[in-house]
């Protein structure tokens, strides 16, 4: 009786703390989109989205370096300098210390460049940043359809982080049976990148890279047409639908935030942030092919994924949870080098890194390999800290 | 009309809950009271003030006629007329009209000297519409959170609202009322077959007693539930369909504003494999 009734109530307990995790409460935030009653609005909880502001600040900017017409840049000063060569030396000092800030403040300048000779391209980190920097120039002149007057800066996806949090890479999707059980496409286990549904696992890999698969499969017509193409398969919704999971989960929406579910395929009803949302779908497997994946060889193994494939973009590395990264603050203004390219050097065409050296990494600085002492990375960081010292003064 | 001859018998004054003698009548065969004429006033109202909206509205087109709520921005109170005050009044005569309705059941059970099943069962009904337009409103602080009032409207109103919770379909209680809708019309048809079979004998044939459809249903699946038990069944199952789905609209939102499927996550964080 005693043990019945101690083991009721320890059961009790569990599933009050077990339920406890699974139940906000009120009161919730409402933002209306469309016409009243027609249900397209977003309710959000505060103890959801408020921590998001603090997440969601950009950084105070470097202060700007006064303009002397007259000063050298930075191609004329420094060893290969190849995407901000023409920024002014001030300038480019400041912008590799807001570098620095925004993704290695821990490592410092080191993170890119170890030893006395800065202009080395003997660190994996130092010759995928470059590429990042012709990135986020791209994407800010090219795909202003999506990032609008806002823009991007490495702080958009790195957050003061090495690596940015949010990249994927392709999925091996999970084990299973063999025999006739032996393909599952993936499907009918717990896809955190398709909003914990049970649908497909990699929603990424078939519309963020490579030739993106067609995404708008909805017929426009209730009933089949002569002539139409109405084949389109269950698993091919699933699929798509995996994908807009992915993107409501990145952006902290649902799905009226751009559809008017009652025709998801309409133009016409839906809220204009569908468009910008579009855009984003040409720029990301864009930014994925020219970008991203072709620095695959650079990278030490530990930075690739399961199937050794490069990291990779998709919606939240930017979004992060957000509607519009950072609640649309633009760092454009503070930091005006990153709206296009200052040079068309690499930026159309792709480097071919398939013969790429092994490059060193700043995270298992191997000490068989040609790498500097320790005194003499203290000699790089603390020349680091005077060139930061004099864009101060 | 006229009154079938033993009909008189159980027309007997008093036993009201309201009004006293006043509206203690019949209509024809409809008994009146107090809480009759409530239901027709509110009934009345709320139709003719939807008649009103549907005139000032676009259209006459009866799938489309759509009298919505007030914008998410007039919270709780009183919205103007044409801009979702409207469905405000209508809201308060249909709630009236239903509540009424189901008092008046109570009345005439109460007349008779019979249990309040029929009132009961009812009021799980009124539970759900008040659940839609005023329970989950106020704990969402606006009265635009209510579904509106058109055929066609309220339909695209159910689709964003599911499409707000990325796939209703892993709301928990969600599930269940769905089941116990689909159990509801199986155990209903089923019974409804039963008793066709048993009593559509033909010519000079004998109707076949409760014997034979125990027998049935035992011949099948080894158990009969019986004549009284299916309907303790049918109640049983019918007054859960109606209240899950009145829990799974009000914890969406209030209790969850998340994508549904990720509510799951308990699963996986259980100690037992987290």
């Amino acid at each position: 009786m005693n043990l019945s009734k101690a083991s009721a109530l320890a059961l009790l307990l569990m599933s009050a703390s077990v339920l406890q995790g699974c139940w906000e409460a009120p009161p919730m935030e409402s933002e209306q989109v469309g016409f009243r009653g027609v249900a397209m609005w977003q309710t959000t909880n505060p103890d959801n989205t408020d921590p998001l502001v603090a997440l969601n600040q950009v950084p105070v900017a470097l202060p700007a370096t006064p303009d002397s017409p007259g000063a050298p840049l930075a191609k004329d000063v420094y060893q290969n300098v190849q995407v901000l060569g023409e920024l002014s030396v001030g300038e480019f000092a400041r912008t590799m210390a807001s570098i620095t800030q925004w993704v290695s403040p821990e490592q410092g300048c080191a993170y890119c460049h170890q030893g006395a000779n800065f202009a080395a391209d003997d660190l994996y980190t130092k010759v995928v940043s470059r590429r990042m920097m012709q990135m986020t120039q791209t994407i800010n002149s090219t795909y202003s359809d999506h990032v609008k007057e806002t823009g991007v800066t490495c702080y958009t996806c790195h957050r003061g982080k090495n690596v940015p949090e949010y990249i994927w890479f392709e999925d091996k999707g999970p084990r299973h049976a063999k025999g006739m059980a032996a393909n599952n496409y993936k499907q009918n286990n717990v896809a955190p990148k398709a909003g914990y549904t049970s649908m497909l696992s990699d929603p990424l890999t078939p519309y963020l890279v490579g030739e993106p698969q067609k995404i708008r499969i909805a017929h426009e017509n209730a009933l089949p047409l002569k002539g139409q193409n109405n084949n389109e398969s269950m698993q091919a919704l699933e699929q798509t639908w995996s994908l807009m999971m992915h993107m409501s989960d990145s952006l902290g929406v649902n799905c009226t935030y751009c559809h008017n579910t009652r025709n998801f395929a309409s133009w016409e009803q839906s809220p204009p942030a569908r468009v910008t949302a579009w855009h984003g779908l040409q720029m990301v497997p864009a930014i994925n092919n020219d970008y991203m994946v072709p620095l695959q060889p650079v990278y030490p193994d530990h930075r690739l994924g399961q199937l050794d494939d490069a990291p990779k973009a998709a919606c939240n590395t930017c979004h992060q949870g957000v509607n519009k990264p950072m609640y649309g603050v633009s760092m454009l203004d503070d930091y005006p080098v990153w709206r296009a390219p200052l040079n068309d050097e690499g930026a159309v065409v792709v480097p071919d890194y398939s013969d790429a050296p092994e490059y060193l990494d700043p995270n298992n600085p191997e000490p068989s390999a040609v790498l500097v002492e320790p005194e003499d990375t203290k000699v790089a960081s603390s020349s680091a800290t005077e060139v930061e010292a004099n864009v101060v003064q | 009309m006229a009154m079938l001859n033993f009909e008189k018998k159980y027309r007997v004054r008093g036993g009201t809950f309201v009004g006293g003698d006043l509206f203690d009548f019949w209509v024809g065969p409809f008994y009146v009271g107090f809480f009759g004429v409530t239901t027709i006033f509110f009934a009345t109202v709320g139709t003719l003030l939807i008649v009103y909206g549907a005139a000032i509205g676009d259209t006459w087109n009866v799938w489309r006629i759509n009298i919505a709520p007030p914008d998410l921005s007039y919270g709780l109170s009183f919205a103007p007329l044409k801009e979702g005050g409207l469905w405000q009044l209508i809201t308060v005569c249909a709630t009236g009209a239903f509540v009424s309705w189901a008092i008046r059941q109570a009345e005439i059970a109460r007349k008779l000297g019979m249990g309040y099943h029929v009132p009961i069962v009812f009021s799980f009904a009124i539970l759900a519409y008040v659940t839609l337009v005023i329970f989950r409103p106020l704990l969402l602080g606006a009265w635009g959170h209510g579904f509106p009032y058109g055929i066609l409207s309220h339909l695209d109103w159910v689709s964003n609202i599911g499409y707000q919770f990325l796939h209703f379909h892993y709301n928990p209680a969600h599930m269940l009322a769905v089941t116990f809708f689909f159990t509801t019309c199986l155990a209903l048809a089923l019974h409804g077959g039963l008793v066709l079979s048993a009593t559509n004998v033909p010519d000079g044939g004998k109707v076949k007693t409760p014997e034979y459809e125990d027998t049935y249903f035992r011949d099948i699946i080894g158990y009969s539930i019986g004549t009284l038990g299916i309907h303790r069944l049918g109640f049983f199952l019918a007054i859960n369909a109606a209240f899950w789905s009145a829990v799974c609209i009000i914890i969406s939102g209030p209790f969850w504003t998340r994508g549904w499927p990720e509510w799951w996550n308990w699963w996986l964080e259980l100690p037992v494999w987290a």
